[in-house]
């Protein structure tokens, strides 16, 4: 301590410049820089989550301008809902579903893209094209060509009948977002060493074996990451849901995000809206932690 | 390879493609098909009608909405594009106190999706009295959730950057501001032009903030007003709406086509980081 005093002592005696050294100018320029970003995300993602867990203890009227506290209630709503056993189920099947299918048919584009052909970059573009398909234009063909005398019209009334509207739901958005993951797995693959493929194949291991033996474990860290990305993202599916199906028929697509906008936007139950998204919130966190957990357990690491 | 194989291959390439490229083509072919063909299943309108792209903007302010749209995206992007580079640079180039705690709020902002706080949010901007205007769609997206995802992937890529490069420009005599805006910047394009397209196409898709932010006609943003192209009875007028859909569309299509490169590798690459 005395130590410190004693150097500060001749450096306070000097002048005003050299107070300002460049570690200092540094650190003064580094939080000029973050100082944006820190207010942006306090204002607009933490804040807003501290309210959400307060505002779920609350009514708030619109019209009348009442902000009520009512404590648990809306937790007990949310317990003797008879509604979210069915919200709750179709979430699952549509994340679950989503990325089940997701998954796998982006792993088979990308082993496809993977072999040593002629155009495989035209195919990689037409792909992934519906990446950058305004959202809304892409449900909106899907709903024309879905719908009952549309182009697809063979078969159930697609998006109104309750045993397909979910699984058409969760087609339309595969196709629109495979493409991400598609160019994620193509990358991972193209990362295999090719003298592990050899060596097997030496070894006389058929395709299938080199498939599940060497390339699944190689690129598991993409699977997981890919899976996460797409767990998240399945969550967060409005658009789609409200210009195809509107939650229905009856609750069979109301997925949380949509049951959500329902409450809080269209039936003004305001505070039940907040613990919908506190549940949601910690559904997302739940996934994402489970998630980095099975990292350890399954995913192959090289050292 | 034997021809059999290859033939197969590009067989099963070219069935998988159908249900990408299909609605694109039926998106842009049925939107010029008249009224009394619309239903029909030809691929190939028997007579193009532009009347549908005409109205359009007869049924509703479709120039000032597409305005509204793009003005927006582009002010969010360019916004986006400042704050996340700025503090990108700074958590992965400079020391200062606080650095990983600081850096560690910032991920833990990756956590929390826009949906959990659009409710609380939507009361903060109704009592500053910003409801039904455009402050939240540019507000939200410049600075919230997506904003921290830039952030976070311009700082890996700031992370990566030799060292030698700033400290040659430090005997230079250069401040930390030059170097980020001479020496770090140039060397960030494609980083840059990850998160702007990435950031545009986030903006120029918003469609939850939009439907509940916005109640007047002529605010509508694109996606919003996509949907608003119905009959006395709440009927799609489908050609009407593709039309309007295809505008929607072909314009970042022409983009994607012709820097096709720089939007796989940058969208993956913001996927990957995300």
């Amino acid at each position: 301590m005395t130590a410190v005093m004693e150097r500060a002592a001749p450096e306070a005696a000097r002048s005003a410049r050299s107070f300002w050294t460049l570690r200092r100018r540094d650190q003064l320029t580094a939080y000029v820089f973050i100082t944006p970003a820190l207010l942006g995300a306090a204002a607009f993602v933490f804040l807003p989550l501290v309210l959400v867990v307060w505002y779920s203890l609350h009514e708030w009227n619109v019209l009348a301008d009442t902000f009520d506290f009512v404590g648990a209630d809306n937790y007990q709503r949310l317990l003797d809902d008879p509604n979210m056993p069915s919200v709750l189920r179709a979430t699952a099947f549509f994340s679950v579903g989503l990325v089940v299918f997701n998954l796998a048919l982006a792993l088979l584009l990308a082993v496809l893209l993977n072999q040593k052909l002629r155009g495989t970059t035209f195919f990689r573009v037409l792909f992934f094209s519906p990446v950058v398909v305004s959202l809304l234009a892409w449900t909106i063909v899907w709903g024309f060509l879905l719908r009952d005398n549309g182009i697809l019209s063979f078969g159930p009334n697609w998006l109104r009948s309750g045993s397909t509207a979910l699984v058409s739901v969760v087609v339309v958005q595969v196709f629109k977002n495979v493409g991400l993951n598609m160019v994620l797995f193509l990358a991972a693959l193209q990362g295999v060493p090719q003298e592990l493929y050899e060596a097997a194949r030496t070894d006389g291991a058929g395709p299938w074996t080199i498939f599940r033996r060497i390339t699944l474990p190689l690129i598991s860290p993409t699977i997981l990451l890919t899976s996460i990305i797409t767990v998240v993202g399945s969550l967060q599916v409005f658009a789609q849901i409200s210009v195809l199906t509107q939650g229905g028929p009856g609750t069979s697509t109301t997925v949380l995000v949509y049951y959500l906008y329902q409450q809080a936007f269209q039936f003004h139950a305001f505070g039940y809206g907040a613990t919908l998204s506190v549940l949601l919130f910690l559904i997302v966190l739940a996934l994402t932690v489970l998630q980095w957990q099975m990292r350890k357990r399954w995913v192959f690491h090289e050292h | 390879m034997s021809i059999k194989v290859k033939l197969f291959l590009y067989g099963a390439l070219l069935v998988l493609c159908v249900p990408f490229v299909f609605p694109t083509w039926w998106m842009i072919t049925s939107s010029f098909k008249p009224n009394a063909e619309i239903f029909s299943p030809s691929l190939w309108p028997s007579s193009w009608s532009v009347e549908p792209w005409r109205q359009v903007f007869e049924m509703q302010p479709f120039a000032q909405q597409y305005f509204n749209s793009a003005y927006i995206a582009v002010v969010v992007t360019l916004g986006t594009l400042v704050v996340a580079s700025m503090a990108g640079y700074a958590f992965a180039r400079i020391r200062f106190r606080g650095q990983n705690a600081l850096f560690l709020l910032v991920l833990t902002g990756l956590l929390i999706p826009s949906e959990v706080t659009i409710v609380p949010l939507f009361r903060v901007f109704n009592t500053l009295g910003l409801v039904d205007t455009h402050w939240p769609l540019i507000l939200v997206p410049m600075l919230g959730p997506s904003s921290v995802l830039a952030t976070f992937i311009m700082r890996q890529f700031f992370i990566t950057l030799p060292g030698e490069l700033e400290e040659a420009a430090r005997m230079d005599g250069l401040g930390r501001p030059a170097i980020f805006r001479r020496i770090a910047l140039p060397l960030a394009r494609p980083a840059l032009g990850a998160v702007a397209i990435f950031t545009f196409l986030h903006s120029w898709n918003l469609y939850l903030e939009p439907v509940v932010y916005i109640s007047t006609q002529t605010r509508y943003t694109l996606p919003q007003a996509l949907t608003q192209f119905t009959d006395a009875y709440q009927g799609a007028l489908w050609n009407v709406q593709l039309s309007a859909a295809s505008m929607t569309a072909i314009p970042v299509l022409i983009v994607f086509v012709l820097a096709q490169r720089q939007f796989i590798e940058g969208l993956a690459h913001t996927g990957l980081k995300g």
